[in-house]
């Protein structure tokens, strides 16, 4: 789960990780009021959940309150484009009115979890400013990692070996040291996924400050951070997919092709994929229905994915282990009786309680075309959505 | 011969009288698998499917003797503790079917079994089956058979996929394991293909991979250093979208290491065979077998 920056912000200030002093705002009049209360120049930027806001206008200086109440008037309400939002962009519905600093050297610093060697990592690098994956492509000796043994936790130590790495020493050491042990103790505590601050900021009258900060935090842990999910913005969120996942579709992701597809495991889902794209065909959604053995969840899926207008047909890729295939048939033919436009559906079933599946399906009558392995369920998809 | 689990495999079911755990314990049984006790906490006492359970795995222990593996199905908020509890009492192959385990806890997971001779498969993942001997997740029996050649997958149902294609061929299987897809797991692709390699039994891989993560190239090294035996390798997204989660946590593509493109690469050079379609994993293996005349 993502937050925006004045949200991952706020709880960075809870852990005594320094930031730049402002409020959030969501109308022109309002910012005017933080602008005039923090009595200095101020930075407005847009609160959506991606980054590259500067690059798409997203981010104005103000250096009087009737300016950043001009600034937040005109990005209030606009639909910003960056590089991460794709060419649709996002609206903006809030601004963060901050006190503008006055940078000496910009840095990066971040905590995320290294899957190869199981365990959290410091991560940082004196590129700061640009995208970490760009550093790690162009400059990869630029960036430094520290990893936390979780019996142990954080050690000074290694605090100060990544400290003195990015050049944070002298006066700079101690209060970058805490900063970082901070923000370990905050992705610790609030099961984060990635806490990132880009840029870590020395300023001018030499001190460190998080300019940015973006927080994403494990889903799976969600059931015991009430406080965190609150701050969840489905309007940051596309549409369909907020809605499966209220439906109990946790693996909806929209694509751009016509072939709908119900599958079971999110390997399987990709190499559907991969088969019919194979296969000549285009993909509308990746969608993994898991392992919940309950019909309705196959209706809910089969809605989901027939409320996008450019599907032309369905097809489900069962391969039963945990599913059972009998409980998606039963599934399939209350979504079919149920469908307003009757969309061609190919299915490819096979494992734990295939035969009763089978059984049922021929049972209820309904038109499904069925398909004995993946490569022809691929083609008779692509051969359906073309019809 | 196979790896992990055999015939005489001594099977202990946590969480054996939850809804799937239950399914899936009496599919384990009707495969031949000796599963000789379950621990549910609170019911001890009582007994599900002919097999007695425990409070504790302590208890189990002392009532049924030594136990080789434990399956796990308990719930996610909870499935950490009990990999702990089945760590604790020295449970060599530990299987944690659990699907959404909070990544931190599998962090501590992790770091408790470091330097142990533990093997964790999972979580998140089918378990392991040694066709005609031993079932110990939630696999469809019916297509696995008896036969030569290992299979190691990051994801479940593609296991079934890759099998299902091998089994239709005539190749049977010695062992398959499914290693699961989260961010943290117990036993990577590349330990699996270590034990594969050094089993008798086993006398050519299957390999399916995913995007995101590393584990592919890792494996690959592993190849290239030390795997004689022929490898045949599937990687599944090669056309999912990047910087878009499929699923599985770890199914990302994040920079350029994460690609289907450069595990394919990695994988080549390594000198398996990659199988570009899914559905041509089993035929691309039939070719490699009768090239290899195994």
């Amino acid at each position: 789960m993502k937050v925006h920056e004045y949200q991952a912000k706020e709880l960075l200030a809870h852990y005594s990780v320094p930031i730049p002093k402002g409020r959030v705002a969501s109308t022109p009049a309002e910012a005017k009021a933080i602008a005039t209360e923090l009595g200095v120049a101020v930075v407005v930027k847009a609160q959506i959940h991606a980054g590259g806001r500067g690059k798409g206008g997203g981010i104005k200086l103000a250096a009087t309150p009737v300016e950043a109440e001009t600034a937040a008037g005109q990005i209030i309400g606009m639909t910003l484009v960056t590089p991460q939002t794709g060419p649709e962009g996002r609206l903006v519905r809030k601004v963060l009115i901050e006190e503008q600093t006055q940078i000496d050297r910009e840095l990066y610093f971040a905590v995320l979890i290294d899957s190869s060697i199981g365990r959290a990592i410091l991560m940082g690098s004196q590129a700061g400013g640009m995208e970490i994956e760009e550093v790690a492509a162009s400059n990869p000796e630029q960036i430094h990692r520290v990893a936390i043994d979780p019996a142990a936790g954080f050690q000074p130590y290694q605090g100060r070996e990544l400290a003195f790495a990015l050049g944070l020493d002298g006066d700079l050491l101690r209060p970058a040291v805490a900063l970082m042990q901070n923000l370990y103790r905050l992705f610790i505590e609030k099961d984060a996924s990635l806490a990132e601050i880009n840029p870590l900021v020395v300023t001018k009258d030499n001190r460190v400050l998080a300019l940015d900060a973006k927080l994403n935090f494990d889903d799976n842990a969600a059931f015991r951070h009430q406080d965190i999910l609150a701050l969840r913005d489905v309007e940051e969120e596309d549409p369909l997919e907020v809605r499966a996942q209220a439906e109990g579709i946790s693996n909806y992701v929209k694509l751009d092709g016509n072939i709908g597809c119900v599958v079971n495991g999110a390997g399987l889902a990709m190499a559907t994929m991969d088969a019919i794209k194979l296969a000549g065909g285009e993909p509308a959604n990746f969608l993994d229905i898991a392992t919940a053995n309950d019909p309705q969840r196959v209706v809910n899926a089969l809605g989901i994915i027939t409320s996008d207008p450019n599907v032309k047909a369905i097809l489900f890729n069962i391969f039963g282990g945990m599913a059972r295939v009998d409980v998606i048939a039963e599934g399939i033919i209350a979504a079919h009786n149920s469908m307003p436009a009757k969309v061609p559906i190919v299915a490819r079933l096979a494992g734990t309680n295939l035969d009763e599946g089978l059984k049922m399906l021929a049972d209820s009558g309904i038109h499904v075309e069925r398909a004995d392995d993946l490569g022809e369920a691929a083609r008779k998809a692509v051969a359906a959505a073309t019809a | 011969m196979s790896i992990l689990v055999d015939k005489n495999t001594r099977v202990l079911v946590q969480g054996i009288t939850g809804r799937e755990g239950g399914f899936q314990t009496e599919r384990c049984i009707e495969y031949g698998t000796k599963v000789v006790a379950g621990v549910t906490p609170g019911r001890g006492g009582e007994s599900a499917f002919g097999v007695p359970v425990f409070n504790t795995i302590a208890g189990a222990i002392e009532a049924q003797g030594p136990i080789d593996c434990s399956l796990i199905f308990v719930p996610a908020p909870f499935a950490a503790d009990a990999i702990l509890e089945a760590a604790d009492c020295r449970i060599k192959v530990i299987i944690c079917i659990t699907e959404g385990i909070p990544t931190l806890d599998m962090m501590t997971v992790k770091r408790t079994l470091d330097g142990s001779d533990l093997t964790l498969i999972g979580p998140n993942c089918p378990g392991v089956i040694t066709p005609g001997e031993c079932r110990v997740g939630i696999m469809p029996g019916s297509v696995f058979s008896q036969g030569n050649v290992g299979v190691v997958s990051r994801s479940g149902t593609l296991v079934y996929e890759a099998v299902d294609q091998l089994t239709r061929l005539g190749i049977g299987q010695s062992t398959c394991v499914g290693v699961g897809g989260d961010p943290i797991i117990g036993t990577t692709t590349r330990q699996v293909l270590e034990m594969f390699n050094n089993d008798p039994g086993t006398k050519a891989i299957v390999m399916i991979g995913e995007i995101g993560g590393t584990a592919e190239q890792e494996a690959a090294e592993y190849i290239k250093a030390h795997v004689k035996k022929p490898v045949i390798a599937f990687i599944a997204g090669s056309t999912a979208p990047a910087g878009r989660r499929m699923g599985h946590a770890g199914a990302i593509i994040a920079g350029n290491t994460g690609t289907a493109a450069a595990k394919k690469a990695a994988l080549t050079d390594a000198g398996a065979v990659i199988s570009d379609s899914p559905a041509e994993i089993g035929a691309t293996a039939a070719r490699v077998l009768k090239e290899r005349l195994l």
